[in-house]
């Protein structure tokens, strides 16, 4: 058992953040699908979930200090490797973003359903039953 | 929270392919129209989409997609001789459009393509956002 409740969570918070992020940039990609010269871009997982846990984020001082990319994932953000070229310069594979958009709905699903089973066990716990 | 901002971005696709199915429609409307001059002439109009780059420092994740313009095709305008025909000009000339039919069905299709996928990305995030409301119930 974790020793406070902010830990409770554990990874899935992060998790979570991430996989909503990773929504937000294939939905990005589909809705360039046909816009010339747009790159299709996406989450590093991994690298992104690492970073996050370590936790080693740059602090401004002052308030007019350029903010650095503090948003979850944002250094771990990279363009897709294209299957096959297309002349107008776009690199949109709908089909592969289509996979991967549901793909990553069902994982963020599968947090939830983390979520949903700590917060249970931290109720039963609260209540004694 | 991430998730609002994909109705931003699916809201945009569905509204540019809106535009572009317009833009379809117009030119198969127009595709028989006959003019007596060559400035006269229906040309097919076609949107130019770009991508909407955000400010850097904030979370730029997401990009929606937005119509620069409307640019007509630069193809050359058919022209028949037709004196019969109560449009011609005084050398017996009438001039139809330029637009292309087999090109403006693939249009279409890959128009309505595109706005579906945009409405099954904005379902599914609805989804997702209304199970995390219910997190912990």
């Amino acid at each position: 058992m974790p020793t406070s409740i902010d830990r409770v969570f554990g990874v899935h918070a992060e998790a979570l953040q991430l996989r909503a992020r990773r929504g937000e940039l294939i939905a990005s990609n589909l809705a360039n699908a046909d816009t010339p010269n747009y790159k299709a871009r996406d989450l590093a997982f991994r690298h992104a979930l690492d970073n996050a846990q370590s936790a080693t984020a740059m602090k401004s001082t002052h308030a007019s200090h350029i903010s650095h990319a503090n948003a979850a994932g944002a250094t771990s953000t990279l363009y897709r490797v294209p299957g096959q070229s297309s002349l107008d310069g776009n690199t949109v594979d709908t089909q592969l973003e289509t996979t991967k958009f549901s793909e990553n709905a069902v994982r963020y699903q599968t947090t939830l359903r983390f979520l949903n089973g700590k917060i249970s066990g931290l109720m039963k716990a609260i209540k004694g039953e | 929270m991430g998730l609002f901002n994909i109705f931003n971005v699916a809201g945009s696709g569905m509204s540019a392919q809106t535009v572009r199915l317009n833009t379809v429609a117009s030119n198969m409307a127009n595709a028989e129209v006959v003019s007596g001059s060559e400035d006269g002439a229906y040309r097919a109009r076609q949107p130019v989409f770009s991508a909407v780059m955000q400010a850097m420092g904030n979370n730029h994740a997401t990009v929606p997609v937005e119509v620069n313009g409307v640019v007509e095709s630069q193809a050359p305008i058919n022209k028949q001789y037709s004196p019969a025909h109560p449009e011609a000009d005084s050398d017996g000339y009438i001039y139809t459009s330029n637009v292309n039919m087999v090109e403006e069905m693939a249009n279409m299709i890959s128009a309505s393509r595109s706005y579906q996928s945009n409405v099954e990305v904005a379902n599914t995030s609805k989804q997702l956002l209304i199970e995390t409301l219910r997190l912990g119930q």
